[in-house]
Parts: structure tokens; C-alpha cells; sequence
């Protein structure tokens, strides 16, 4: 790896850094070399801040490059940040642009048409297939979002003040869900609530029903426990960390002043932990709006989500501006619910005094 | 000339969107010297001895370490070593590591490096605890640890950042006797940054008083504290009572003036007084003494005790004197035992002083 | 709601027993459905359905049995491994820009860069089909894996930034008054200290590449992933016992790794405290 601080140093004596043993022979010679080197350098630079006063730009611009670098601590961060700042631009940024752009453009065929036009747009909201998808794929990540952080906070607020021992295995229970595969997590719903599925098998085999129950899959109910439970540890990481950020002696004062359990919860409690419920309830609402592999897998033709819709014109029909112009207003709408809701939320507890 | 290990030349450090963290610093430090840079919190005193480490690096100016011109010549690369405030013990290495580390850089090993570092344990008094880790080590011992880690290296000048700031008192008070000590017998320049003003009195050759980015005052200890250069250096170092003052006549050096409630005053002449000028003159608390009855003679005010308190060796006294808004001063040295006395509240007293003890600064 | 501080608490906020028997009924609910994966893996029978009949490990032979599978396990293997290393570079680049120096813009940034976590999948999936479309490259295990990289480099960067904050920059700005060269002071302070959070890092960057589905989805051509290949198999249904075999193995291989991952990340701050 090689470490960016090494911009200001490369350019003062050349990269001389190896990973032999320290104290070894190479490396007495060559910091001897080094030290000799530098000499020259010293003495060169004299030589040359005399020349540059002659008129020579050339040898000055890199000894000032190099004190600018120096002196700013904004360069050698932006320097140092640098291939993280590309990577995300070259593989997020230009991809989202790109992704606009296509939602003004045509397809035509093979090849898409690159006049702008708005009306990918038009026909969007034209279709009232696609305003009616658009509205069920947010009231069903609404109702999940409740759900989630509604059975989340409890959970959170038992680690962060319940939970005395062993903290961090209660933590790693519940971050483990966090990085494990999506897919069959979501999977394994669809094998519980299946015609022939856990559920079903499970009643019969208890005698309680003689047909499977064709209700359970393929439907939105299906869709919004499957997400509601793959979803379940993203929301009580930041719940938790905005309930164990609360002073406790902020509790012990409100008890003082007269406040009972309850009132203490609500008046101190939980006005403090609203950051923790709000990033719970993006960080929910947000993916799961654009959800692709639940809705597929457990949804059904009643439990499509726009993120199906999507796919389809990308995979399926080919039409990729009209795809795109879906993509868009989706963010666009999303991202506006979920500036509404937290100001919203933030309002509403503000009341509380 | 004096030999001056380093030069700090016109350096001024502004970082990006703030204010300059140093503003025009312009002085030297003598080789072998005991230099201390004093200033409260955030007056920059930290930046100037990083930018001599070469941890930042001034926006302009120039600094000198052994006549090199070292200004961006980065840390790894200077004749410096520092004390960090945090003493930056390397966690996961133990002390002799810690010790080690920058002997190995420089290429030494086996017996050398092992007698390098003993000799350096020797040195801070922490024989056989070559083996500990960082972590288990008391506040002093780590402060130690982190000077042996530097010391060993034979620096040309030893940075000190507040390294005594994280001790308790008297371990503090030991710590500035043996880092005094250690220092005559290294004979290695130290740089000593604080904000504790007496630690820099009794430790320091000369101190530099640093406020809002501004050196503002050079001297010795005892001249810093005497004949403050001005009136910021006055009220920062100790307490200090301070009248406005008229100069009405300027004789062989004296000077008569005219303060606010105090009617006439007398005080040594400085440069360039002429009569008319509006100066403040200043004194010490403890130049200061209490009388119940009028003097002779002398120099002397009267006002009225507004609030006392016993120290135990010395008592202080808030004395309110007619036209002035602010009390006097007074620290009076409690030489004789005596368990009732002292000056009531609201006792009509008069205050009295050695007119020398009078010093003019120019706003 | 039912967070119900107790009556007459031994600490201010102690919630009553109700609350422990709501987090285990929670914690069931998190873990029972996933349970019938491994369940289901050791059922002879073709149906996941109730009654059980016997143990076999068949299913575990099948699914082993299979070349493509194996084949994209490989895939995802590779992937997940070039996608760990890579974005713990570019991680550690970027946590030790955020930590070590103020940048201006540097809250706008580190959002930005973090905003893959906020984004729809299906969205950086299309989003980047486009630009690998215009740009004209095929589709294959390299797409996936720049697209994973994008996807990972955020993670990394959070696990190392959290890291170095533990540790004071004075440690390393103590090595190079020192006389040690930035280079080696990465090697001889920052990784030392920040190994358990470059572990860390590591292990949990290579579970999110290994798992991601949505991505490799869009990115793959010819080469599936492991769960792209899992996917097109859940349209046979006598492929799903084995499917299950594969799921249960992957879960099982995952919460190994991630309990290491956090335990190596936990057991470095620990030490931190008295470290420092």
C-alpha cells in the first residue's frame, strides 16, 4: 500500500522506504545515503532559489508546490482521501448522472435516442398502473418502517439500559442478521409461508387445518413480514447507540424534579433518542421502498414493488430511459416522505415539554 | 552574538478558515537554555513548538534549527525530539521498546541499542522496567518513559508540550525540581511549553509570554515578573493592581503623576516620558501592606476593607478606594503568629508601598 | 410501545423483566425462521413441508456434487476476496484523511461516500449497468467486482475510522519525531495498532461481497455468483432441498465470520483503554 503522506516526501527525497529488518545493514547505508542525499538537496536548493531569482520559474514551482502541500493540512487530506473521493465518483456519482441523463433520453430499439424529452416522465404518471405501484410500494415500506422501529425501540432501549453483562453479545445477536445474507433470509419466508410450506405442513400435520391455507404467500402481507423481519437489526443499531449516548444522570435529575418512570421516559428518553429513530426509520424506509428480492420472491402479482417494475424494463422489456425515469422519481419521491417525516417528527417532539 | 540554536524568524501560522495561531513570532533560543513558552489555552504556544517539531508548518517566516533552515523540513527529518502532552507511550510495545524506537531507526542494534537503553532507564530512575508495557505504568512513569524515548535520540532540543499538565501537584512539583536537574546535566536545549506560570518561573532561563497568537514579552523569570513588558504581561503573570495614571512632571528619573483616588503618586522614570502622558501604573499585590493609622510619610492611600481572606501565610485583602471602580489588591504576609487581628471588613485602613514598587507600562 | 421503565429502578432507566422476555421473544423472532434452513437441509424429502421423515446429508452431497456450483462459489470467492482487500485500502485511505487531518467539506464528503448504505440496491445496480453499458465493457466477474467495491468501500471505511479515532494521533506523530519516515510509521505504529479494525474490515467486507445479491444480479454475465447461481436455482423445485444445503452452509460460514469479525474489533478497543 502506498500511503499518500509520501506526496510531500516523495518530492523531497524520493521514495526510500523498505521492509527489511530495522537496524540491518541496508538500512544503516541507507540512511547514511539519505543523509548525504539531503546535503546535495540542501545545497541544491540554495543553488536553485538563487537561479529562480533570475528568472528561472521552472526548478521554484515545485519547491512551492511542495511548501503548499506542506503548510495546508486541507491538501494532504484531499490528497489522502483521494482514491476513496474517485472510486465513489467514478463508480456512484457518474452512475446517478448517467442515470438522469437516460431519464430524458429515448429508446429506440437497440439504441436509445439521446434528445432530450420529458416524456419518459409524462408517461409515468400517465400510466396509473405506475402511480398505483408507486403508492403501495410506500405504504407497504410505511407500515414495515412502523412495525420495525415499533418493535426495534423496546429491543434497543432493553441493551441500553436493561442489559448490565455480556453487552456485547446481546450487540453481536443482534448485528449478526446485519451482515448475513439478504437473500436467504428472505428466502427462508417464503419456505415457511409456502402452499406446501412450514406453516402449512406444520397445521396439517397438527390436524388444526385440512387444506393448506392459500392466503400466506404471494401477497403484500407476505411482503411486509418478510421485510419487516429481514429488516429487523438495521433499526436497533442506531436506536441503541442514541439511548446509551443519554447521560443517565439527565434521568436521576428529572426523577428529582418529581418526574415519575414513565413521565421521565417520555419527557427525557425519548426526545433524546429521536435521532436514533429517525436514522432507524431512513435507513428502513428507504431500502425498502426500493426493494427487489422480497417482493420477487414472496410478493406475488398483488405484491409487485416499483423495484420490480424496475428490473422488468431493464432486464425484460429493454426500455432503460423509461426504467431510469422510474428509478428517479422514486428516489425523488422517497427522498422528499422522508424529509416531511423527520421534520415532521422533530416538530411533534418538540412539543413535548 | 549569542549562540542561538534556534531562530524563529517573522513565522506566522494561519489554518485554513480560523484566525493565526501564531502571528509574527520573532525570537531566539540560546543553546543550553531553559526556554519556556507561557500562555494561556489556545494562544498558540502549542502550534510554535509543532511547528518546530515539524508536525505544522508556518504559512510564512522562516525557522532556524542549528542555522538550518528547517521550515519545511518534515518532523522525521529535524534534530528535534518531543515530550508529547498525551506522551504518546506506544501501546503496544513495552518500555523498552518505547525507548528503542528511534535508536533502532537509526540503525542500532544488539549490545549498543541494549546499553543505549539501560543507560536511559539509569537516567530516569526506572531500572529493570524495561519489560512493562505502557499500560502498566503510573502517570510519572509514563511521563519518564517519554522523556528517556526522546532524550535518547541526543536531540539538539527537547520539546516539551505541558508534559508535567496530567501529574498531580506534588508530583508535579518533583517532577519540575528533576527536570530542571536533568537538564543542567544533559546540557541539551529545552523548550518548554506551559500554561502553569509558576512551573515557568521556577524552572525557565528566559520565558516567552504568548496570548491570542502574540509573543508579547522575552525576559528571565525574575525580570518577566518585576518589570512586565506591558500591561497584558503584567495581569498574566501573577495578580497586579493597576492605575490609570496622568504624568504631571518627569525629574531625574522619577516621575510624579496624578492616578485616579490616589492623588499623587511617585514612580521610576521609563524611556521617554513627557509630562501630560496617560500611562497605567502597576503593583504588585504583595509590594502592598496594611496600616490602621495614618502614615508619616511615604507613599499611601486610604479605603476600606471590603472582603478578607486567611491563607494561612498571608492574608489577602480587597480594599476599596475612593474614585476607582475596582478594589485594591492586597497581599499581606501573615510574619507573625497571631490568632486574632488582621483587618476587619469594612475597617477604614491605609494602603502602603515602597514608591518603587511602582511600575509605568504604556497601554 | 412497551419500553416500561420498572417501578423503583436499581439504575435510573432500568426497564422491568417484561422488557428481557420481549427481547428474547425478539430475538427468536430474528433467528427462529432462519432455522428452518438447516432444519430443512437434513429432511429426506423433496418437499420442505412438515412431517420430518429421516436425516440424510444428501442434499449436502448434491449440492457439492453440482460443478456450476462449485464453480460460482469459487467465483465468489475471488470476488469477495480482491473486493475485501481493495476496499480496506481504500478505506484505510480514506478513515485516515477523515482522522488525521481537517478537511473543508469534510461532513459533505464522508456522506457522500457513505451513501451507498442510503441508496436503494436496485438503484446502484441499474445506475451502474448504465456506465459499464457506455462505457462499453462486458459484463463479467470484474463488473461485479468494481460494483462490489463501491458497495464495501463505505463499510471498510466506517470500521477504520472508528479505529484510528480510538487511537491518539500523537502516537504516530511521536514515531516520526522519532526519525521514522511516514511510510514506516504506517508500518511500525498505525498497522499494529490498527490491525484488529483492518481484521475487521476484511472479514466483514468479504461477507458483504460474498452475500450481495442485487448487485451481481445486474453485474454478472456468463459467471454467476453463489447467490445469483442460488437464485436462478429456486425456480426448480427439486433443486431446493439442496439449495437449502448451500443457504444453511452460507449462513453458518457468515455468522462465524462476522462473530470473529466483531470479536476481533471488540477485543482491540478493549485493549485501547488502558493502552492509551
Amino acid at each position: 500500500m502506498i500511503f499518500w503522506d509520501f506526496f510531500g516526501l516523495c518530492m523531497a527525497n524520493g521514495g526510500n522506504s523498505h521492509t527489511g529488518g530495522v537496524g540491518c545493514g541496508r538500512c544503516q547505508f541507507l540512511s547514511r545515503w539519505r543523509l548525504a542525499r539531503n546535503r546535495v538537496v540542501v545545497r541544491a536548493r540554495k543553488h536553485l532559489s538563487v537561479s529562480s531569482d533570475h528568472g528561472g520559474a521552472s526548478p521554484g514551482f515545485f519547491d512551492r508546490l511542495r511548501a503548499f502541500y506542506l503548510r495546508s493540512d486541507a491538501a494532504k487530506g484531499y490528497v489522502l482521501l483521494s482514491p476513496v473521493m474517485l472510486t465513489m465518483i467514478a463508480l456512484l456519482a457518474a452512475p446517478l448522472i448517467l442515470l438522469v441523463l437516460y431519464s430524458f433520453w429515448t429508446q429506440v430499439g437497440l439504441k436509445v435516442d439521446t434528445n432530450w424529452t420529458g416524456d419518459r416522465y409524462r408517461e409515468l404518471i400517465e400510466k396509473q398502473a405506475y402511480v398505483d405501484i408507486f403508492w403501495r410500494s410506500i405504504q407497504m415500506s410505511g407500515l414495515v418502517t412502523l412495525v420495525t422501529v415499533g418493535l426495534a425501540y423496546p429491543m434497543a432501549y432493553f441493551v441500553a439500559f436493561g442489559v448490565k453483562k455480556n453487552k456485547f453479545i446481546w450487540l453481536i445477536l443482534l448485528t449478526i442478521p446485519f451482515w448475513t445474507s439478504y437473500l436467504l433470509r428472505a428466502f427462508s419466508w417464503k419456505i415457511i409461508l409456502g402452499y406446501n410450506g412450514v406453516i402449512n405442513s406444520g397445521l396439517i400435520s397438527l390436524g388444526a387445518i385440512q387444506e393448506p391455507l392459500s392466503f400466506l404467500l404471494y401477497n403484500q402481507t407476505a411482503v411486509v413480514i418478510t421485510l419487516a423481519h429481514a429488516y429487523a437489526a438495521f433499526a436497533i443499531l442506531p436506536i441503541y447507540v442514541s439511548l446509551e449516548k443519554i447521560d443517565r444522570t439527565l434521568l436521576e435529575a428529572a426523577a428529582d424534579l418529581g418526574d415519575g418512570a414513565w413521565a421521565r421516559f417520555w419527557r427525557v428518553t425519548f426526545p433524546l433518542s429521536l435521532p436514533g429513530v429517525i436514522g432507524a426509520a431512513v435507513l428502513i424506509f428507504v431500502p425498502t421502498t426500493g426493494d427487489y428480492v422480497t417482493p420477487a420472491l414472496v410478493g406475488g402479482p398483488t405484491g409487485q414493488m416499483i423495484a420490480n417494475l424496475i428490473q422488468i424494463q431493464f432486464l425484460k422489456i429493454g426500455d432503460w430511459p423509461l426504467g431510469s425515469a422510474l428509478a428517479i422519481s422514486a428516489m425523488a419521491g422517497v427522498a422528499i416522505l422522508v424529509m416531511l417525516f423527520a421534520t415532521a417528527l422533530q416538530l411533534a417532539v418538540r412539543r413535548i415539554r | 552574538m549569542a549562540d542561538n540554536i534556534i531562530r524563529i524568524e517573522k513565522v506566522t501560522k494561519q489554518f485554513a478558515g480560523g484566525a493565526k495561531a501564531v502571528d509574527d513570532a520573532h525570537f531566539n533560543v540560546e543553546r543550553g537554555e531553559f526556554f519556556s513558552l507561557l500562555g494561556p489555552s489556545g494562544c498558540g504556544k502549542t502550534t510554535l513548538l509543532r511547528m518546530i517539531a515539524g508536525f505544522e508548518f508556518p504559512s510564512e517566516g522562516e525557522i532556524y534549527i542549528d542555522n538550518q533552515a528547517s521550515s519545511l523540513i518534515p518532523a522525521y527529518q529535524r534534530p528535534t525530539n518531543m515530550v508529547f502532552q498525551s506522551y504518546a507511550i506506544f501501546p503496544h510495545l513495552n518500555v523498552f521498546d518505547n525507548i528503542a524506537y528511534g535508536l533502532r531507526k537509526s540503525g542500532l542494534s544488539g549490545g549498543e541499542l541494549k546499553r543505549r537503553v539501560n543507560e536511559a532507564l539509569g537516567m530516569i530512575k526506572l531500572d529493570g522496567f524495561g519489560a512493562r508495557r505502557g499500560d502498566q505504568l503510573s502517570g510519572g512513569q509514563r511521563q519518564r518513559v517519554a522523556l528517556a524515548r526522546a532524550l535518547v535520540k541526543r536531540p539538539k532540543v527537547l520539546l516539551l508540550d505541558e508534559p508535567l499538565g496530567a501529574l498531580d501537584k506534588k508530583l508535579r512539583e518533583e517532577m519540575q525540581i528533576e527536570l530542571r536537574q536533568l537538564q543542567k546535566s544533559v546540557g541539551i536545549t529545552f523548550v518548554f511549553v506551559t500554561h502553569d506560570q509558576e512551573e515557568a518561573l521556577s524552572m525557565s532561563d528566559r520565558i516567552a509570554v504568548m496570548v491570542k497568537g502574540k509573543v508579547l514579552q522575552i525576559a528571565p523569570p525574575q525580570e518577566l515578573y518585576e518589570a512586565p513588558g506591558n500591561v497584558e504581561v503584567a495581569s498574566f503573570i501573577g495578580s497586579i493592581n493597576l492605575i490609570d495614571v496622568t504624568v504631571k512632571s518627569v525629574g531625574a528619573g522619577e516621575a510624579v503623576l496624578d492616578g485616579a483616588g490616589f492623588g499623587q503618586l511617585r514612580a521610576r522614570a521609563i524611556d521617554d516620558l513627557k509630562a501630560g502622558e496617560k500611562l497605567v501604573a502597576a503593583v504588585r499585590p504583595e509590594k502592598l501592606a496594611l496600616v490602621s493609622s495614618r502614615p508619616g510619610s511615604g507613599s499611601f492611600v486610604e479605603g476600606t476593607v471590603k472582603a478578607s481572606a486567611y491563607l494561612g501565610d498571608r492574608s489577602h485583602y480587597h480594599v476599596f478606594v475612593k474614585g476607582r471602580t475596582t478594589p485594591i489588591y492586597v497581599a499581606a504576609q501573615n510574619a507573625e503568629r497571631a490568632m486574632t487581628g488582621g483587618f476587619d471588613t469594612a475597617k477604614s485602613v491605609y494602603v502602603t508601598w515602597d514608591w518603587q514598587s511602582l511600575i509605568l507600562l504604556r497601554r | 410501545m412497551s419500553a416500561k421503565p420498572a417501578h423503583a429502578p436499581a439504575r435510573m432507566g432500568d426497564p422491568g423483566s417484561g422488557l428481557k422476555l420481549f427481547a428474547i421473544a425478539y430475538l427468536i423472532f430474528i433467528y427462529g425462521p432462519v432455522l428452518f434452513l438447516p432444519l430443512f437441509s437434513f429432511n429426506d424429502s423433496i418437499f420442505v413441508a412438515f412431517p420430518l421423515t429421516s436425516f440424510t446429508t444428501k442434499w449436502y452431497e448434491q449440492a457439492f456434487a453440482d460443478e456450476k456450483m462449485i464453480g460460482a462459489l469459487i467465483s465468489s470467492l475471488q470476488v469477495g476476496g480482491i473486493v475485501a482487500v481493495t476496499s480496506t485500502i481504500l478505506g484505510m485511505f480514506g478513515a485516515k484523511a477523515v482522522t488525521r487531518y481537517q478537511i473543508p467539506g469534510q461532513g459533505l464528503i464522508t456522506a457522500t461516500i457513505m451513501l451507498p448504505l442510503f441508496i436503494p440496491e436496485i438503484i446502484l445496480g441499474i445506475s451502474l449497468l448504465i456506465l459499464i453499458n457506455s462505457v462499453g465493457i462486458s459484463l463479467s466477474l470484474i463488473t461485479v467486482t468494481i460494483g462490489h467495491i463501491m458497495l464495501c468501500t463505505p463499510f471498510a471505511m466506517a470500521v477504520l475510522s472508528s479505529r484510528l479515532h480510538g487511537f491518539d494521533r500523537s502516537l504516530e506523530e511521536a514515531s516520526m519525531d522519532l526519525g521514522e519516515t511516514p511510510w514506516m510509521t504506517f508500518w511500525r505504529v498505525t498497522f499494529p495498532l490498527a490491525a484488529p479494525g483492518i481484521v475487521s474490515s476484511l472479514l466483514l467486507t468479504f461477507i458483504v461481497s460474498f452475500d450481495e445479491f442485487l448487485l451481481s444480479f445486474f453485474l454478472a454475465g456468463q459467471e454467476p455468483t453463489l447467490p445469483v447461481y442460488i437464485w436462478s436455482q429456486l425456480r426448480f423445485p427439486n433443486k431446493l432441498p439442496s439449495v437449502l444445503a448451500l443457504g444453511a452452509l452460507i449462513l453458518i460460514a457468515s455468522c462465524v465470520l462476522v462473530v470473529v469479525a466483531e470479536w476481533v474489533r471488540q477485543l482491540g478497543t478493549s485493549e485501547q483503554k488502558v493502552g492509551v
